[in-house]
């Protein structure tokens, strides 16, 4: 019943937060209509304490996610710490250059993001689903609900806790080697082994993230009506023809939205996790674009060109998400934002 | 059941609590198993974890390392790293980022929050653009450090909270819940004469004991979690959190040497003193995690798109 509760803020904030404040009772509509007329200052003059509540967190969000847009000009400068912004010479748009130049650590960066994103897009994406079906099967409450608690934990664990936890079992002195040795084996170099780092990568993910993503469609599959069941139950359905008639069909507009928002996302995957893990599996095998603009900016101090990238990943990975956007409207979804 | 059909009201066949109809036996066998090993993967780790780091050293040894179940508990690891030197201090600045952290974050979060959803705020719908868009825009690592460096942040803890102090999301999760506070209440209060600081204090702050947690939590959360700030801002190591030293002496496998560690009486093994750290840097969230289970559907719902 608190999930249902829950379900009506999700509309609420996804739908509301751009359109017009709908007038919240019959008496606030006439006060506001009135204050319109006046002027600003009259009207600041008689709200200033709501202006003087809002002021300090706004402050902060410009400071640090509007005024640091404008540092992006040094994508366009032969940017040197020491001379600054104002000092530094502008060069134009030669730093792009490396997009179309095809710097092969660059393009190497590229694909290896696209690879992630595709693996786990295939992999990670559906086990959340899988395992929701499950739990919502189960006739034990109490079952679930332990289940749930052991499985939602790790999504709270930093990357570096998860990463290390991953090293100590599987890594070359970790549980699982000493065991396969002292059995006479011989140990397997999982981590470490560019081979297998996106495989890797991805169940790392899959172990922090499975259980908590399961909350979403929980929360759907405790909306669907259970006269559908019931009925399709008398109608002699079996539980494979109900999932297939009753329950996936349900689920049909949250699985489109997330895949959507993950297409927004694409350009972004885990840098937390992969800069931690970098130095033993090697560039090659580990860098992505975000890595790249750190290696390249922060370490490397090649700080125009990074900031060319980050950038032009910036622009794309906003188009991808206003485009995604407005795939999610095509489909009747009501998306990130309404118009 | 042959004799059910012969019954003049209708059969109806066995279903579930929820109207499914009951899995066939080898499905709830496949499924009970699934849930078993998800939970076992899980569960697992976390108890190598705590068993290595109370393990003693004949049977590290022995292991090669991780061991499933200690056969001699000890506590050497844990006052090892308690006597002072670069893990108890690690410890103090996290403890410090967290709370002083959560604290800021709240103080500026929640008015902001409050002040949008009141519709007398003077160009409300701009600041609610503005924080919309910050969720869009995300300026970008290299000009976002440059903002810090500019800011003077640069080497300071400081800069591990002030640039991640107000989150938008939630900022929109406070927001939300600020808005289904019911309308009368304000009105009614203003009819009485009470001046938007009176209202705040007196009416919504007692209403609003949960969502404080909820958010409070997930900004302690991130404060206590972070680690990639540390490594952009911080070039001093000896600022450095909790989850740096996690990073330095567990993922990067450096040796904590005595002096390091303040000279300790007795030098447990290294595996024994690297799970220890890793159980200090779990068990805040471990403690906070019933609260947050309590709480987190309505947290994560909410701003459930911009996951």
């Amino acid at each position: 019943m608190d999930v249902r509760r829950d379900q009506h803020a999700v509309t609420a904030t996804t739908t509301d937060p751009l359109a017009a404040p709908p007038p919240s009772s019959a008496q606030s509509a006439p006060v506001r209509r009135r204050s319109a007329k006046r002027s600003l200052g009259a009207r600041l003059r008689e709200n200033w304490i709501l202006s003087l509540f809002a002021a300090p967190a706004l402050l902060i969000i410009i400071l640090f996610h509007y005024y640091p847009l404008l540092g992006n000009v040094i994508a366009f400068q032969d940017y040197l710490p020491f001379l600054g912004i104002g000092g530094s010479e502008w060069v134009g748009f030669s730093n792009f250059a490396i997009l179309f130049n095809g710097d092969p650590a660059f393009i190497a960066a590229v694909r290896n993001t696209l690879v992630i994103t595709l693996v786990q897009t295939v992999f990670v994406f559906p086990a959340p689903i899988v395992l929701a079906l499950v739990l919502n099967g189960l006739v034990s409450e109490r079952i679930k609900r332990t289940v749930q608690s052991i499985m939602y934990l790790p999504h709270f664990l930093s990357w570096v806790i998860v990463v290390s936890v991953f090293q100590q079992l599987l890594g070359g002195s970790g549980l699982l080697n000493n065991w396969i040795r002292q059995h006479g084996g011989d140990a397997l170099q999982i981590i470490g082994n560019p081979d297998d780092f996106i495989a890797l990568l991805t169940s790392q993910v899959m172990w922090k993230d499975t259980g908590w993503a399961t909350i979403l469609f929980l929360a759907v599959l405790s909306q669907i009506n259970t006269d559908l069941y019931e009925a399709s139950n008398v109608d002699g359905a079996s539980r494979w023809r109900q999932l297939w008639h009753v329950t996936l069909p349900s689920m049909r507009g949250i699985i489109i939205l997330l895949l959507i928002l993950k297409l927004g996302d694409s350009l972004t995957v885990g840098f937390e996790q992969i800069i931690l893990q970098q130095d033993a599996v090697g560039i090659d095998a580990s860098e992505v674009i975000d890595t790249y603009v750190y290696n390249n900016g922060i370490v490397g101090g090649n700080w125009g060109v990074a900031a060319a990238v980050g950038l032009v990943k910036g622009v794309i990975s906003v188009v991808l998400v206003l485009g995604a956007n407005k795939v999610a409207h095509l489909f009747g979804e009501s998306g990130v934002y309404q118009k | 059941m042959t004799a059910l059909t012969r019954r003049p009201a209708p059969a109806r066949r066995t279903q579930l609590r929820n109207g499914q109809s009951p899995a066939h036996p080898v499905m709830r066998v496949i499924k009970g198993l699934t849930l078993l090993i998800a939970c076992a993967l899980v569960v697992m780790p976390f108890v190598a974890i705590v068993s290595t780091s109370l393990a003693d050293n004949d049977q590290i040894t022995r292991a090669g390392g991780l061991v499933l179940w200690p056969e001699q508990s000890t506590f050497d690891a844990y006052t090892a790293v308690f006597t002072g030197g670069v893990v108890s201090r690690a410890l103090g600045i996290s403890v410090f980022v967290t709370t002083v952290g959560t604290a800021l974050s709240l103080i500026t979060t929640a008015p902001l929050a409050y002040a949008l959803s009141r519709p007398t705020l003077v160009g409300r719908r701009l600041v609610m653009m503005l924080v919309l868009f910050s969720l869009l825009f995300t300026p970008g690592m290299l000009p976002t450090y440059l903002a810090v460096k500019q800011l003077g942040l640069l080497n300071s803890l400081w800069a591990l909270i002030i640039p991640t102090m107000v989150n938008a999301f939630n900022v929109i999760v406070m927001h939300s819940f600020f808005k289904s506070l019911p309308q009368e209440l304000f009105n009614s209060a203003k009819i009485d004469g009470a001046s938007e600081w009176q209202i705040m204090i007196k009416i919504v702050l007692p209403l609003s004991k949960a969502i404080f947690a909820v958010v409070g939590l997930f900004y302690g959360v991130g404060y206590w979690n972070s680690f990639f700030t540390s490594l952009l801002y911080l070039d001093d190591s000896s600022l450095w959190p909790l989850q740096m030293v996690v990073r330095s002496y567990v993922v990067g496998g450096s040796q904590l040497s005595p002096a390091e560690l303040g000279n300790p009486e007795v030098l447990p093994p290294q595996p024994a003193l690297q799970m220890a750290i890793l159980v200090i840097s779990i068990i805040p969230i471990v403690c906070v995690y019933p609260f947050l289970q309590k709480h987190f559907a309505k947290g994560v719902l909410t701003g459930a798109v911009k996951g």
